[in-house]
């Protein structure tokens, strides 16, 4: 297969050939991370900006991490700092980077379809890293390669996801990305944070917990977007945490084998005990290393190709 | 359509031959075969490293570290191919620091997958030296490089390709010198 996509802004499209091809990508990015130099010069003279609407820390290093393993200067533009605080318009703050000459701009806004929206109207690649509930294209692929990497396959794995799923961006990349290399996928959660039509998708929609964690051979929890509950979806943290949170005893409803992920960063004691965050079958620390692969990755893939030679 | 010429350059027993005689040179250039590695330049390279190793074997009665080494993050056309291609390996799982170095690739032309795999091998460690074996030396360097060890030198115009391949048993080893249409090659 030849890469000749210029911007990722979702895995909605994307065939499972190609998730496959940054899939074998990410795996010669990790044998780098893994050297006691960790910089090769493939992207000398590019310029990463990360160009992010929305608090974030873990994805920002990452995507800074992955640039500059790369040897690309990496600027990063957050909206706390900047002129968006002033008034500025998405588009706005977008041409002004531009002109720049940036080759890549990783943006994060919390309105889907922004990424998508700056597509069009620059002339460089975007990654979306993250659009309202929309999606997460670079988290869909890292569960991908995380999965793939303990499970060695993802075809007819149970894989329960729980937790808000109304507003996931992670869960729509998910889906995409697991649900089209083969996972049973089942979405989980209170009523009022499910919505019916996830049904559409091929997925399992279920209220109880138990249910989905039955047999499974992955379970992903997400986080609680305390930030986002100022709406009362549900009466109260603790009812929530007993309804849907993961303790040992539901846990060992799973497969013996069954691993534990989470897209960070944790409410402990909200939906994952103390005792799941931290134990062996706890994958959560191994996505963050796969993520910086992926994107290392995408990166990569987006700086070469036809549209990168002007 | 105008017929594409393809030359034999060397059977298996030729490139057998001639990679014995490398193998030898090898061996008689760093007084043995203590503190040398290989190192195969992907994808080519790699068969070729391994047959040396096994000859390197079967004259001196010791084994080798051999590794290969992708080239790709090294290019210095990342943004020219118009697309990217898959990416291979680098696997060098022993230390190279202090050893003598053979990086070993089929064609040699240009130059530059050397400077490419040069770069590399020196973020791996600080090898004694360095040596090139190539088993087809084709002319139409743009960086001064050379090699050490080269199987056959053949003189070529850059609208041909030299096909090498050493894989499976050494009765299917070749060399071709195929003539590229026109509007093809480099």
């Amino acid at each position: 297969m030849e890469w000749r996509r210029r911007h990722v802004l979702g895995l909605s499209d994307f065939h499972p050939e190609e998730m496959e091809f940054v899939i074998d990508t990410a795996r010669s990015m990790e044998e780098v991370v893994s050297r006691d130099i960790k910089k090769v010069p493939a992207l000398r003279g590019k310029t990463v900006v990360n160009l992010f609407f929305e608090a974030s820390t873990r994805t920002r290093t990452s995507f800074e991490m992955a640039g500059k393993r790369l040897s690309a200067d990496v600027v990063n533009f957050s909206a706390a700092s900047s002129s968006v605080t002033k008034g500025e318009t998405l588009l706005d703050t977008a041409r002004n980077i531009e002109a720049m000459k940036p080759n890549i701009l990783v943006v994060r806004h919390s309105a889907s379809g922004a990424a998508l929206f700056l597509s069009r109207h620059v002339s460089c690649s975007i990654i979306n890293a993250g659009d309202g509930s929309n999606e997460h294209p670079s988290q869909g692929l890292l569960d991908l390669y995380t999965i793939l990497k303990v499970k060695g396959k993802i075809a007819g794995l149970k894989v329960a996801i729980v937790g808000d799923i109304l507003h996931s961006r992670v869960v729509r990349s998910d889906l995409h990305s697991l649900g089209r290399m083969g996972a049973k996928l089942w979405l989980c959660g209170p009523a009022t944070l499910v919505p019916r039509e996830m049904e559409r998708t091929g997925a399992v929609v279920t209220s109880d917990i138990r249910e989905a964690v039955r047999g499974a051979d992955v379970i992903i929890m997400l986080r609680i977007q305390l930030e986002r509950q100022k709406t009362s979806y549900f009466p109260s943290l603790r009812e929530y945490s007993r309804k849907f949170g993961l303790n040992r005893e539901v846990f060992s409803l799973a497969k013996e084998d069954a691993v534990i992920m989470h897209p960070g960063p944790i409410n402990r004691g909200v939906e994952l005990s103390d005792e799941l965050a931290d134990c062996d079958r706890s994958l959560v620390l191994r996505q963050v290393e796969s993520g910086v692969a992926v994107r290392m990755a995408l990166l990569y893939l987006l700086a070469g190709g036809s549209h990168a030679a002007h | 359509m105008k017929k594409i010429g393809i030359k034999t350059l060397l059977d298996g027993k030729g490139v057998d031959r001639v990679l014995s005689r490398l193998t030898h040179e090898i061996i008689e250039k760093n007084k043995g075969a203590g503190e040398v590695v290989l190192v195969g330049i992907a994808s080519g390279g790699i068969p070729l490293s391994q047959v040396i190793r096994r000859k390197i074997q079967v004259i001196e009665g010791m084994d080798v570290p051999t590794g290969f080494v992708d080239i790709t993050l090294y290019r210095d056309d990342l943004a020219r191919a118009g697309y990217q291609a898959p990416m291979k390996r680098t696997e060098i799982p022993f230390s190279i620091d202090e050893k003598k170095v053979i990086l070993v690739d089929d064609v040699l032309y240009t130059g530059r997958t050397i400077r490419a795999a040069m770069d590399a091998l020196i973020d791996f460690g600080r090898p004694r030296n360095i040596q090139l074996a190539v088993l087809i030396d084709r002319g139409h360097r743009e960086l001064p490089i050379r090699a050490d060890f080269v199987g056959r030198n053949v003189p070529t115009s850059r609208s041909e390709t030299v096909l090498v391949r050493v894989e499976g048993a050494p009765e299917e080893w070749t060399v071709l010198l195929r003539e590229d249409p026109p509007g093809k090659g480099e």
